[in-house]
């Protein structure tokens, strides 16, 4: 939701970025004030992925230029668990498994971290499975992937449903949410998103990184960026996301801009020609 | 059947031949099987010399500390009070049979009697009680001959511990051996023999503990025999102190259809050898794995020489070391089938953490096959913490360290988790977070 004078939480200025000495991001530019959902959408390799590990500090990213300021923090001083402990949430788009740490045990120690860093009681074990299966309800998740090592043997769905249980654990004032979608049956994209809009509210804002138009009929954006070669390259309402699911990125007038290959332009062809 | 390769040398060659020679005998045992098997100890000792580096089975383990060090037969136990005593207790053991510095210790003993039919007891306790089954396999199984250390432990018998468990009986709740050493720079020779007659069943945990930390030797020597169809389950675990050495034989001999599982835990000692040898009889099956944390400069070596010598045999083995600081682990692992020994299924894999760029890791699987009807896998892997399972939960808000922490914990607590008794489990996961956390 849209509140015109509410407080911006991320401002990005010229970010550029690199991994081994290859260049993907530059010069991005955005801004997210609280209360907003932006949706990130672009081709292949345009570099949206990239940015969402770059806010959240990924070592193997160089940030070679710009600034990014999360409620006016400089968010690149901040090692990768002070952002999280700032509000900068990402949930993976390839959750990674741990075998050998229960889950319930990496998610009462994240939380507990949390509390600890905002001068709160932890939660000992009894007190946080109570507390975790009632979120656990509203993502229709069995009580049984407690037990199991993180992510061990999860289904794709499974995998992304606890990463949204993370995020409603840790409530994040910023999730950036990669990818969310892929590897989502219909009706997990429905919980997952149900999930995602519950924890929504007006004080936090949420990025959505996406290929696909279908996540955006449940998690509703109030802007959609279009990314290409390492910038956004048009901003518009949800009717953009709209737009690109019909007319490809080439139709909505990506093709015009510097930088642009001829890579793009013959995907543009060959979903033309598809039937 | 050892992987150890037989050194056989001229009395007193190298400095280090000297190890045991200011070591009175012992004054003559009442029974005659103990002197006979002293009397061989000493003779093999007399042609065995000290490995060095050169010798390929200590190739990477370097004895050199060893002889530097001034270590002297113990002449009595220490003491060891209750309140020692709490750390190590489990609660889940029917029965406790205690060793300090070698020798037994009926008041830090539970109760031993004929636990469900089973006899746990010291070595003349059983003699007296079960000559005839305790002469049939003492000394027996072990690497006589051929290893030192198993030769130095065997001169100086004269106390064991003594399992025997009766035809078809079953030990539900485990039976605990703790080897206490107390006394910095003396040598104590744990000793321990388990007989599992045909169709029985239980759990031994067999657990080597220090009061002290300065330097000594704790010289064991493992003899475990399944009979048909009979299961042990047993671990091993090493908690010495942090000057000590420990050497370790084990010798499991499988009879026609039985099981054997055991798992391993190496965390003391500044170096420490585990010799681990198993035979398998037809059909026979085993899960052998193990778990080495060292750290600082620490070394732990496991040896292990897992023989299908019959058909239809089934082995498994994960074996697992982390190394930090300027740690050293080793771990030789032999799978050997035998000729005939058909439709075999083996398969072993070590994996390694190496926490840090002075840490090394040594490991040779290695697979020797002689039949023609097998299935035979093995694989090792080397590697440091990943770095997408750490960023992953810094995003969460773990330091580096903790995520650290965390991750070198689940890399080992895969192995603790097949320890199947709680007490031990929590004991050894906190020794471990202990060990490898890099948190103050």
């Amino acid at each position: 939701m849209i509140h015109p004078h509410s407080p911006v939480l991320l401002e990005v200025r010229g970010l550029c970025a690199s991994v081994n000495g290859v260049e993907i991001l530059k010069g991005l530019d955005i801004t997210v004030r609280r209360g907003e959902v932006h949706a990130i959408m672009g081709p292949n390799g345009s570099g949206k992925s990239t940015f969402a590990k770059v806010l959240a500090g990924h070592a193997a990213y160089a940030v070679t230029a710009g600034t990014a300021q999360l409620d006016g923090q400089d968010l690149f001083a901040l090692a990768p668990e002070a952002r999280a402990l700032a509000g900068v949430f990402l949930a993976f788009q390839y959750p990674i498994e741990i075998p050998g740490v229960a889950n319930s045990q990496f998610l009462r120690l994240a939380y507990n971290t949390l509390q600890t860093q905002r001068g709160q009681d932890e939660l000992d074990p009894l007190e946080f499975d109570d507390f975790v299966r009632e979120k656990m309800k509203s993502l229709e998740m069995s009580p049984e992937f407690l037990g199991r090592s993180v992510n061990e043997g999860f289904s794709g769905g499974e995998k992304k449903r606890n990463e949204i249980l993370q995020m409603a654990l840790l409530e994040p004032r910023l999730a950036i949410l990669d990818e969310t979608d892929s590897g989502l049956d219909i009706d997990a994209l429905r919980i997952v998103s149900h999930g995602v809009n519950q924890l929504h509210h007006r004080d936090n804002a949420i990025v959505l990184v996406t290929h696909y138009q279908r996540l955006l009929n449940y998690i509703v954006p109030d802007f959609v960026h279009v990314m290409d070669a390492g910038r956004i390259v048009k901003t518009g309402g949800k009717e953009l996301a709209l737009e690109l699911e019909e007319r490809g990125y080439e139709g909505v007038g990506a093709e015009h801009l510097p930088g642009h290959g001829a890579r793009h332009r013959a995907q543009a062809v060959a979903v033309a020609v598809t039937p | 059947m050892s992987a150890v390769i037989a050194l056989r040398r001229p009395a007193g060659a190298g400095s280090q031949g000297t190890l045991w020679a200011d070591h009175p005998r012992l004054p003559s045992s009442p029974w005659a099987c103990v002197n006979a098997l002293r009397s061989q100890g000493h003779a093999d000792l007399g042609t065995l010399a000290m490995p060095t580096s050169r010798d390929e089975a200590w190739r990477f383990t370097d004895l050199t500390p060893l002889g530097k060090v001034s270590l002297q037969a113990a002449s009595g136990p220490g003491r060891v009070s209750a309140a020692d005593m709490a750390g190590f207790q489990l609660a889940e053991a029917a029965t406790r049979l205690v060793f300090v510095d070698g020798v037994h210790a009926p008041e830090l003993s539970g109760p031993t009697a004929n636990a469900g039919g089973v006899l746990v007891a010291n070595l003349p306790a059983a003699l007296a009680a079960q000559t005839a089954a305790v002469e049939k396999h003492l000394g027996r199984h072990q690497p006589l001959g051929s290893d030192v250390f198993a030769a130095f432990n065997t001169a100086f018998l004269s106390d064991a511990a003594v399992i025997r468990a009766p035809r078809s009986t079953t030990l539900a709740a485990p039976v605990h051996l703790l080897f206490i050493t107390t006394q910095a720079g003396v040598v104590s020779h744990p000793r321990c023999l388990l007989i599992a007659e045909a169709g029985s069943s239980l759990t031994l945990i067999e657990d080597h503990v220090s009061l002290q930390g300065e330097a000594c030797l704790s010289n064991a020597v493992t003899e475990i025999v399944l009979a048909d169809q009979a299961k042990v389950h047993h671990i091993r675990v090493q908690r010495a102190g942090p000057q000590a050495f420990h050497i370790a034989n084990t010798s499991v001999s499988l009879g026609r259809a039985s099981h054997y599982r055991s798992v391993s835990v190496d965390m003391g000692a500044q170096l420490s050898r585990h010799q681990l040898d198993v035979v398998l009889g037809v059909g026979a099956d085993c899960a052998v794995d193990g778990l080495a944390v060292v750290a600082g400069s620490q070394l732990a070596d496991t040896h292990s020489c897992i023989v299908h010598a019959q058909p239809h045999g089934r082995s498994r083995q994960l074996h697992k070391c982390i190394a930090g600081g300027t740690a050293r682990a080793v771990f030789n692992g032999k799978v050997m089938v035998r000729p005939g020994a058909q439709h075999t299924d083996a398969a072993q894999m070590s994996r390694n953490l190496l926490l840090g760029a002075r840490a090394r890791i040594d490991t040779l699987p290695q697979l020797e096959i002689l039949a023609d009807d097998v299935k035979c896998a093995h694989g090792a892997t080397v590697a440091p913490l990943d770095a997408e399972e750490v960023f992953y939960l810094q995003s969460r808000g773990l330091s580096d360290s903790a995520a650290r922490d965390l991750l070198t914990y689940a890399f080992g607590a895969e192995i603790i988790a097949r320890i199947p008794v709680a007490s031990l489990r929590q004991q050894l996961q906190q020794r471990m977070l202990a060990q490898t956390g890099s948190r103050p």
